[in-house]
């Protein structure tokens, strides 16, 4: 999250290889140069940056006792010597085991998530489009205000918020937490959302406007179906910072309600030495931002691109 | 009513809730809608608030109103029954505990973002001109995927500590050992532990810095490049004297966005030490002195001061935007 996206340059996403451009060319140019020791070296310290996690899966694999008597790096030998035993019960254990259930966190992981991500897309949707189209007193401060509180660190709200949620009886229910997301992802969406609305040509909106269209038509035949890239973009976003966040569920949720990242960093605390669990209940609850991730990564990072991130 | 909020541990009826919730609040949004579709000539503004009430009325009442009942919750007591004045601000300020939290938010503040921002950086330029770019960027942002909780855990694992003359499972250590050194207990050390817990933070972030970095990178005019190249400027020269003045803008706009980042983080600390053996920071002490301690009071002043320390990082930002338009 900035307050200086509008300011910067929007740098150009990198394009598919395919087209065949003057710049494309002299890309494929420099590359032809590329320098035999910034590849290698690039290569090693991507492998290095790798290697943390790496070993965190390769032990999530192995039986209690090898994790217990020796280093991850081990398997790979004992491996070449055919003795390596790889299972998957350590997520059998985190998923089912009675004292760790993670199963039923990842139930809560999704119940929380989906709605989280969806409300503050539609209700950002429908501002981002009155910000930018719609020209009533008041909009130019309002749209400074909703933009300013992107500065607001979230801390600074959530103690009123759980009282006001105690007050109204629903504490520790699925839809604070639902509510607390929404309000705030609201501004980076609408900020956001706003930008990519603006850059629909004008002449396309006020066309539909002048043969009679209402606002309410512009936005789902006009304006709707040439945001889908921005949507997804937002969306990714908004989906990896519910998923894993930890703040928010863990004050304004309970037991019932906690999601995989919560219980996960509980294990953490309580079971610390357990590196067979752990390592698995990690994994588990990385498994499913890093499919979004992976899958979508083009929208995420032209997501990141055109209004820098949310923290 | 109370079927409808509270799902126990009931796998179907949680899902039933969420399809419920996501149902109410299409049809919400389609009343709002429809209401404002009803008129023949609406007035603006009755348009301009059917699209834009729903944000305004949810910021109203999920943001800024807790931050200004925060803010007066940090001048008063433990309980927010009776004013105290500046107490809470002063205790931040002067007992030796805080005075820790806030020296090591300091310093998390000064050196992650640099930190990473020039990983990020050099990653960024040394992947420009070598083969395999695709993969080596991607391998490097894969830590922004994942939760800070999940990092944590995967660090935690490298710092692992054994005794002395039993294997070691920890990679460090084993690194330290087979270097003839003795095993440490990594995370119990002062100051040492709270570098070793930036370490978690710049490994997420620098990804982060990189993807940003290099697209500007790219985007500087290859007739640029060529007219230095032609000028003799070559290696670390065209670095220095090319690179980071082209992409100047990018590089504010990355460490900012990582300074406030850094400011707001708290699964980390949590997760690794829960700030004891004085690693924690400001985000992670106003939690426990709300939740643990029960000082509603204090804990607001730590959130507000929070917010306090994010604006200079903000005016910064803004300046240094504006600079560099009037360069343009």
């Amino acid at each position: 999250m900035s307050t200086v996206e509008a300011a910067t340059p929007a740098p150009e996403v990198p394009r598919p290889a395919s087209s065949s451009s003057m710049s494309d060319r002299a890309r494929k140019a420099r590359k032809a140069l590329s320098n035999p020791w910034a590849s290698t070296l690039a290569v090693v310290i991507a492998i290095l940056w790798t290697i943390p996690t790496v070993g965190l899966l390769v032990t999530s694999f192995r039986p209690e006792l090898d994790v217990r008597r020796s280093g991850w790096w081990t398997v790979f030998g004992d491996a070449l010597a055919g003795e390596g035993v790889f299972s998957l019960r350590n997520y059998e254990t985190a998923l089912f085991d009675g004292s760790t259930n993670l199963a039923t966190y990842f139930v809560n992981s999704f119940v929380v998530t989906l709605p989280a991500v969806f409300i503050p897309i539609t209700v950002a949707l429908l501002a981002a489009y009155g910000f930018a189209w719609i020209d009533f007193k008041g909009r130019d401060f309002l749209f400074i205000a909703v933009f300013a509180l992107q500065i607001v660190p979230i801390q600074i709200t959530l103690v009123p918020l759980l009282t006001a949620y105690v007050d109204l009886g629903v504490n520790g229910t699925f839809w604070a937490i639902w509510l607390s997301h929404s309000a705030f992802a609201l501004p980076l969406a609408t900020f956001l959302l706003h930008n990519f609305m603006k850059d629909i040509p004008a002449s396309l909106v006020e066309a539909a406007r002048m043969d009679g269209a209402g606002h309410v038509q512009v936005f789902f035949r006009v304006v709707l179906p040439l945001l889908t890239p921005a949507l997804a973009a937002f969306g990714i976003f908004q989906f990896l910072w519910v998923w894993n966040d930890l703040l928010v569920a863990l004050i304004m949720g309970k037991p019932d309600t906690f999601p995989l990242t919560v219980r996960v960093a509980e294990l953490a605390g309580s079971r610390g030495g357990d590196w067979h669990v752990l390592s698995a209940g990690a994994f588990i609850s990385m498994i499913v931002p890093l499919i979004v991730f992976l899958s979508l990564q083009r929208y995420f990072v032209r997501g990141l691109l055109a209004g820098s991130v949310k923290g | 009513m109370d079927w409808l909020l509270h799902a126990g541990d009931d796998p179907g009826h949680k899902f039933l809730l969420m399809l419920i919730g996501i149902a109410l609040f299409v049809a919400l949004m389609g009343i709002i809608l429809f209401v404002v579709d009803r008129p023949r000539n609406p007035p603006r503004w009755f348009v301009g608030f059917g699209f834009t009430g729903a944000a305004l009325l949810l910021l109203l009442l999920g943001l800024v109103y807790p931050a200004v009942r925060t803010i007066a919750n940090s001048f008063m007591n433990r309980n927010s029954t009776g004013f105290v004045g500046l107490d809470n601000y002063a205790r931040a300020f002067t007992e030796p505990q805080f005075l820790l939290v806030l020296g090591n938010t300091a310093l998390w503040v000064l050196v992650a973002p640099i930190v990473a921002t020039f990983a990020g950086l050099a990653y960024a330029y040394l992947v420009d001109k070598s083969r395999f770019e695709a993969v080596a960027k991607g391998l490097v942002f894969l830590p922004m995927a994942i939760s800070m909780v999940g990092a944590s855990i995967i660090w935690k694992f490298v710092y692992e500590f054994k005794p002395a003359g039993v294997d070691q499972t920890g990679l460090l250590n084993q690194f330290i050992v087979w270097l003839g050194g003795e095993p440490q207990q990594f995370l119990l050390s002062r100051p040492l532990n709270t570098f070793l817990i930036m370490v978690v933070f710049i490994w997420i972030q620098a990804g982060f810095a990189m993807t940003l970095l290099s697209a500007s990178i790219k985007a500087i005019p290859d007739d640029i490049i060529e007219a230095a190249r032609l000028d003799g400027v070559s290696g670390l020269g065209m670095f220095w004297r090319i690179t980071i003045p082209s992409i100047r803008p990018a590089l504010v706009v990355v460490l900012t966005t990582i300074a406030m980042t850094t400011l707001k983080t708290f699964d980390i600390v949590r997760t690794m030490t829960a700030g004891q053996y004085g690693t924690s920071i400001v985000a992670l002490e106003f939690y426990d002195q709300r939740f643990r301690q029960g000082d509603a009071g204090l804990s607001a002043a730590l959130a507000v001061l929070l917010f306090v320390i994010v604006i200079p990082v903000i005016i910064y930002n803004v300046r240094q935007q504006r600079l560099s338009e009037e360069v343009r």
